[in-house]
């Protein structure tokens, strides 16, 4: 019968059994290897992402400067959270933003009234953020599949117009907020009149930096960026967490089959509900931490496009699994930052070996993708990515690993929620 | 009184009158069968069972206790489970995970925001879900994606999921069919003896007429909506009505 045949091709190697209920920190080896790599990343980035001499020609590639770190690691946190709900139960939300920005509002308020210390301001931002998506989830979770995306969008947007128009005592409307010297703030410290306020942790100022050098590099060791990071690294322990817990599991049940899920005794709505209030929150921490960093803020924030961006994000790390997202806001945020400054005369630079015509094709050729047109080589990699790594970098990751190590028994968990998604695709 | 009244139940898909008039009562820890031609309304009367559908008219209690106007996971949580038609588990899961999920329903209800505890860890669960397993002789499959399994073991495990929640009444649509001869035994034999270990009420509609007379204490014969007889099985047998209503319909399967 065809059934047999079927289930003979499709029977895979039975994997070593994950029990050890111990572990470190409660992970399994393979999560905590996971959270060990995060962590050496997080802390080592300033290097890593720094490989060539300052003042060289390829400089214009590092990016380890203290700003754009802490962008990593806080959208990061954003995709992060973003994977519990679109990962997980498969509803895509595309209104992510909007719990940023009033995660940002929150923030600074909090700066701007109670202390300069990040610590509450990120608090206040978190539940804030979860309170606002518990009502966005609560109605836009009534529908399922392209509604409850563009009921997600058309929250973002309402909030976009309130904060840019309606709410300008609020959110300072079109400049947006700023910390001052005259804000009323109850634990003050005093400020002199003309001394900018900084956002500060008992006494470290975020934008504290110290220069390492070593002969032609440096280094910048920045606070704000290593107090991200720990923030990273608490938010990433929690997701995997999650996703090995029970409730994980359950999310995942709602999107494999909500039918079932009911005639198991299981009501979909609250865990649905439940995982959007978390990444709400998440995105509310990735906002406090981004006025922790840079103490303004404006309604762009909440702009759609930064709703899609999460979801680009997401899915270009790999949605559903644990570090694709981290490694799509590192690979976008890089691109944001680093391929969209090299202008005309970079080019002409690099070029510069060649014969005048053949140096002005390469130019006229590759210009319509750097600077400006970032979003060209945005789009044509994300396409890429879609088409040949559903899965997303981490596919593309497991792959390359494979071809290097030929005695792997079983597939990590990693791989197989990238390859259960390609699966999906096909 | 049974353990499940329906008295008078109704239903209507635009035209089609697809239920009417149907009384049916199932005596507590009897296996009773439903059969009937294709169209019958034997999936629909299951529907209106379990709260996927509300009748237009009529009346159903469980227990004692009316289940209409509840939502289906409350009636799952009263003592219901179903077996569908066409295998409803959760295909991306792996087998194990999908047996993990009856067995946590039962412990912890409707919803239990666990986001914290390694679900590996808790030895209860995993081993309920593991005994289950070898209960439906699929411990050699836990790790594969229940969605890749064939059909045949897709069933089984929707009906090992549905015993995990230890249900009162446990109503199963046509289990057998997509089946290899061997597994419709294996059902049967497995049926059987969860009958002989534990309280349990079943209902089932089944075209394989093996299957029914192998199992049934008491056979509704339902055609056009409306039940025809009800008796044992081996009155049905010689029933001329019966004869006249379901011959050379079910031999296709
Ligand atoms: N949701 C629905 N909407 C409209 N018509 C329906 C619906 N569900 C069932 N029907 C119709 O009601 C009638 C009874 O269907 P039902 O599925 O209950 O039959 P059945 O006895 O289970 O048949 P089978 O043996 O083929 O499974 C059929 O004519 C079917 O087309
Ligand atoms: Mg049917």
């Amino acid at each position: 019968m065809t059934d047999q045949t079927q289930q003979t091709a499709t029977v895979t190697q039975p994997r070593p059994r994950t029990r050890s209920s111990g572990g470190i920190l409660g992970l399994t080896k393979k999560d905590f290897g996971l959270l060990v790599l995060v962590a050496i990343l997080t802390i080592f980035a300033p290097v890593i992402l720094n490989p060539f001499p300052a003042g060289s020609a390829m400089a214009q590639f590092n990016a380890g400067y203290p700003d754009l770190m802490q962008r990593f690691v806080i959208f990061g946190i954003f995709a992060i959270g973003f994977n519990i709900l679109f990962g997980l139960t498969g509803y895509l939300s595309f209104g992510h933003a909007a719990f940023l920005g009033v995660g940002s509002y929150a923030g600074i308020w909090s700066m701007k009234l109670l202390t300069l210390n990040v610590i509450p301001a990120i608090l206040v931002s978190v539940i804030v953020a979860g309170l606002f998506s518990l009502i966005v989830g609560f109605i836009s979770l009534r529908r399922s599949g392209i509604y409850f995306s563009i009921l997600t969008l058309a929250f973002a947007m309402m909030s976009y117009a309130l904060a840019y128009s309606v709410l300008t005592p609020i959110t300072g409307g079109e400049t947006g907020l700023q910390l001052r010297a005259s804000d009323p703030r109850i634990f003050g410290g005093e400020l002199m009149p003309g001394m900018t306020p900084r956002a500060t942790l008992f006494g470290m100022q975020m934008q504290d930096s110290t220069d390492l050098r070593f002969g032609a590099w440096t280094f910048t060791l920045n606070t704000g960026y290593y107090i991200a990071g720990i923030v990273l690294l608490v938010a990433f322990y929690l997701s995997i967490r999650i996703f090995r817990s029970p409730f994980g599991m359950m999310l995942r049940a709602v999107k494999s089959n909500q039918n079932r899920l009911n005639y198991t005794g299981l009501s979909p709505k609250p865990y649905t509900l439940a995982a959007f209030v978390i990444s709400g929150m998440y995105a509310g921490l990735a906002g406090g931490l981004l006025v922790a960093m840079d103490t303004q803020v404006g309604a762009e924030r909440m702009f759609w496009t930064a709703s899609g961006e999460v979801v680009l994000m997401t899915i270009l790390g790999g949605a559903g699994t644990l570090i694709g997202p981290i490694l799509g806001a590192g690979f976008i945020k890089y691109f944001e930052n680093i391929v969209s400054t090299i202008n005309k005369s970079t080019l002409e630079s690099w070029f510069a070996f060649m014969p005048d015509g053949l140096q002005d094709a390469f130019v006229a050729v590759i210009y319509p993708f750097v600077g400006k047109g970032w979003h060209l080589t945005l789009g044509l990699l994300f396409m890429l990515v879609v088409i040949f790594l559903p899965g997303g970098l981490v596919q593309g990751g497991s792959k390359l690993a494979t071809v290097f190590r030929r005695d792997r028994k079983g597939g990590g968990v990693e791989d197989d929620a990238a390859a259960q998604r390609q699966a999906r695709e096909e | 009184m049974g353990i499940l009244e329906v008295r008078d139940v109704g239903k209507r898909f635009g035209g089609l009158q697809a239920l009417s008039d149907v009384n049916l009562s199932i005596a507590e820890n009897s296996v009773h069968a439903i059969i009937g031609p294709n169209g019958a309304g034997k999936s629909t009367l299951l529907n209106c069972l379990v709260g996927k559908l509300i009748p237009d008219t009529g009346s159903v209690s469980f227990e004692g206790q009316s289940v209409l106007g509840r939502k289906p996971h409350e009636i799952n949580q009263m003592g219901i489970s179903r077996v569908f038609q066409t295998p409803e588990i959760f295909g991306d899961l792996t087998v194990m995970e999908n047996m993990m999920i009856p067995c946590l329903a039962r412990r912890d209800g409707s919803f239990s925001l666990h986001g914290y505890r390694s679900l590996m860890a808790d030895r209860e669960i995993v081993d309920r879900a593991e005994h289950m397993l070898e209960d439906m002789n699929m411990s050699n499959k836990r790790e594969m994606h229940a969605a890749s399994m064939s059909r045949g073991d897709k069933r089984r495990l929707e009906i090992g999921m549905c015993l995990a929640q230890e249900p009162r009444l446990l109503l199963l649509d046509e289990p057998t069919a997509g089946m290899a001869r061997a597994d419709t035994n294996n059902t049967i034999d497995l049926l059987k003896e969860i009958k002989a270990k534990r309280n349990i009420t079943i209902a089932i509609i089944e075209h394989d007429m093996h299957v029914v007379f192998s199992l049934a204490e008491r056979i509704t014969v339902l055609a056009q909506g409306k039940p025809l007889v009800e008796d044992t099985p081996e009155n049905i047998k010689g029933h001329p009505k019966v004869r006249e209503a379901y011959l050379g319909e079910s031999s296709g399967h």
